[in-house]
């Protein structure tokens, strides 16, 4: 069984559109773990433990508190705005 | 120069340029007057967000609360960061897309009703009116520490230039004002840092001479930490860089207050509008970059700012004797912000953890404000610091402003009350709007209402509970409905602000044992969020799905491309 012809270009891009939400999703899940397990993993639940590692002057788990999650937010977000510029190529969303 | 006179040219030179910007990039139309006609470069908004975002509170008061609270202070420098995330990932993007004026049109518009367009208004109004309250002070406060002019002249001053800007410029003239003042807060933060880090531990860098050892004195070749913890355990106080030991807050709370501050942070309207001003939805991804990277700089100095003026503050004060304190302490004795009383008659200042035998008082702001004195900077470096405080306050001030008159010319009057009204009434209205907010919030700087910093702390519960759930759902998910959305704001809102006045204004003498699993009433917005989230979720499977048009217009905002 075909599709009418007048109906295929427009299924086709309809595919490609939830085919580039679901990626975004993907990519957005990821980072979101990332983010959740530094701020709230290694920032507040394991801060004690991480503590009894030294990095220079820096007890571990205080750094990541006061300094380290901050960088890795900054980094995600980056990481976000290239990743998602290349799947609005790939999935020819950006014009 | 005197410090007086350096204040002044530079307090003068940058309100100078202030007016001008504003003069050259006036809003001619109520796209420009709200959304600066969404032609902003994702860098320059990267540059506002961040002025916009930190207030004179992030300027001023951060590093000093941060000092001592130690570890704990952790709460807010990863609650007010984490929430851009948040920003970037779930909101901006998608907000940007759907690219009209106000965070309540999308709220009416995804969820077909009138109804939960005015609980959007409201909520917008009243967040901003609380957190205004408190950067018109601070511009006040700013004014009769450097300028010596009473607090409420302060306070007309910075009204007054507000108003000439805020009013005439609309956002296109708060924008790149903003760049302006982002551009001369962060300079002003970072040069006596760096300065203080070089003097104490050899390295300019703040972020690293905090993991530096001690260069002079007593503990000369001891990392800085570690003296600071030896310092507390002295004094009889739980060590900086420890975590919920007793006398610190505990773990649950920690965690709910983190989460409200980055859902708040995501959910306030004058910082969401901002993703509304570029060109695109890609702009705004990047914007979402830039902006977290310029916050990042002044969040990442602040804790090691703290860390120096803590060790600072206790090096050279406890146990010397009064007529030998530095120059500093003298100067700022007189502005009431610290504060000596000689309870035992020895002539030493005793610094304790035990409140009964303390007698040394310091209030927070002292820590950025007399930085560059205890550094012995030159009066320059003094007035600049002045000028940075003010480029905070008003930014911050400038920015909620404008969101209270899109909210009350354009939702309230155009979409809801007046909707035959034509652009240039609309125009005229959105000024009218501003400028009756300024006189507001300037009435709210001369006459404060109690207990300010609590209700800034509201500011962020509300916003937590009421818009970042719905704003989420409405983009993630096509089933959720107008029946769902509004009654999970109520709840979430009605929850919230139940709990805090409740803890904070009925029974203000309850603890965390009181409290409803430990969670203080500045993390309760944490729980509010959950319960919007699942009672919007629960009564939009139990009502008719939304119109075809609305689900089209979720799927279109999903994509990024220009146009239809």
């Amino acid at each position: 069984m075909s599709k009418p012809v007048e109906n295929s270009d427009e299924n086709l891009s309809e595919k490609k559109n939830r085919a580039y939400w679901r990626a975004n999703i993907r990519v957005m899940t990821t980072l979101l773990s990332i983010w959740a397990v530094v701020a709230y993993g290694f920032g507040l639940i394991w801060v004690e433990e991480l503590n009894s590692f030294q990095m220079g002057g820096f007890p571990f788990g205080f750094w990541v508190g006061h300094q380290g999650a901050m960088y890795v937010f900054v980094v995600l977000v980056l990481v976000y705005a290239f990743w998602m510029d290349r799947l609005d190529k790939i999935y020819g969303v950006d014009k | 120069m005197s410090v007086q006179a350096w204040t002044y040219s530079l307090v003068g030179i940058t309100f100078g340029i202030y007016i001008l910007i504003a003069f050259f990039s006036r809003a001619k139309s109520t796209s420009g007057f709200y959304v600066a006609g969404q032609g902003v470069p994702a860098f320059a908004n990267g540059m506002a967000t961040g002025a916009d975002w930190m207030s004179a509170a992030s300027f001023i008061s951060l590093a000093g609360l941060i000092s001592f609270m130690g570890w704990t202070g952790a709460m807010y420098l990863m609650g007010w960061t984490g929430g851009f995330v948040l920003l970037a990932f779930l909101l901006a993007p998608y907000l940007r897309k759907y690219g009209k004026f106000t965070t309540s049109e999308f709220i009416g518009d995804r969820y077909y009703s009138q109804t939960a367009r005015l609980v959007a208004a409201v909520c917008t109004i009243f967040i901003s009116f609380t957190y205004v309250a408190g950067q018109m002070r601070g511009v006040g406060v700013v004014f009769s520490r450097f300028l010596e002019v009473p607090v409420d002249v302060g306070v007309v001053i910075g009204m007054s230039l507000v108003f000439l800007y805020a009013t005439f410029g609309g956002m296109r003239g708060i924008t790149y004002t903003q760049v302006a003042q982002y551009v001369v807060l962060i300079v002003a933060y970072l040069i006596p840092a760096a300065a203080i880090s070089w003097k104490m531990t050899g390295s300019p860098i703040p972020q690293i001479g905090f993991g530096g050892t001690i260069q002079e004195g007593a503990n000369a070749g001891q990392f800085l930490l570690e003296t600071l913890d030896h310092l507390h355990r002295e004094l009889g106080l739980p060590a900086y860089t420890a975590a919920y030991v007793p006398g610190k807050r505990g773990i649950v709370d920690v965690f709910a207050i983190t989460l409200a501050l980055m859902v708040g942070t995501a959910g306030l309207p004058h910082v969401l509008i901002r993703f509304y001003t570029v060109r695109t939805a890609r702009a705004a991804r990047w914007s979402a970059v830039w902006a977290l990277l310029f916050i990042s700089l002044l969040y990442t100095t602040a804790p090691a700012v703290a860390g120096f003026a803590r060790v600072n503050l206790i090096q050279s004060l406890n146990g010397v004797a009064y007529e030998n304190a530095p120059d500093w302490f003298k100067s700022w004795e007189v502005t009431g912000l610290v504060q000596f009383e000689d309870k035992n008659s020895d002539g030493l200042i005793d610094y304790e953890g035990e409140a009964s035998s303390n007698e040394l008082k310091v209030d927070r702001d002292i820590m950025v404000l007399a930085n560059p004195e205890i550094a012995n900077l030159p009066a320059w470096v003094v007035a600049l610091v002045a000028a940075g405080g003010l480029a905070a306050a008003l930014s911050t001030a400038a920015g909620l402003l404008l969101v209270i008159a899109s909210a009350v010319s354009h939702d309230l009057g155009k979409k809801m009350f007046a909707p035959k009204m034509s652009e240039k009434r609309e125009l005229r209205t959105a000024r009218i709007s501003a400028g009756a907010a300024v006189l507001v919030a300037g009435l709210l700087g001369i006459y404060p209402p109690a207990y300010v910093a609590e209700v800034v702390a509201f500011a962020f519960g509300l916003a937590a509970s009421s818009f970042f759930p719905v704003l989420v759902l409405g983009i993630f998910s096509k089933r959720v409905t107008k029946e769902g959305a509004i009654s999970g704001m109520l709840v979430g809102i009605l929850f919230t602000t139940a709990y805090i006045i409740y803890f904070r204004f009925l029974e203000p003498t309850a603890g965390p044992d009181e409290w409803f699993l430990g969670i203080s009433p500045q993390g309760i917005g944490a729980v509010g969020m959950v319960l919007n989230f699942s009672i919007a979720g629960l009564v939009s499977l139990v009502t008719p799905a939304p119109p075809r048009s609305v689900q089209e217009l979720v799927e279109e905002i999903r994509l990024p491309r220009e146009g239809r």
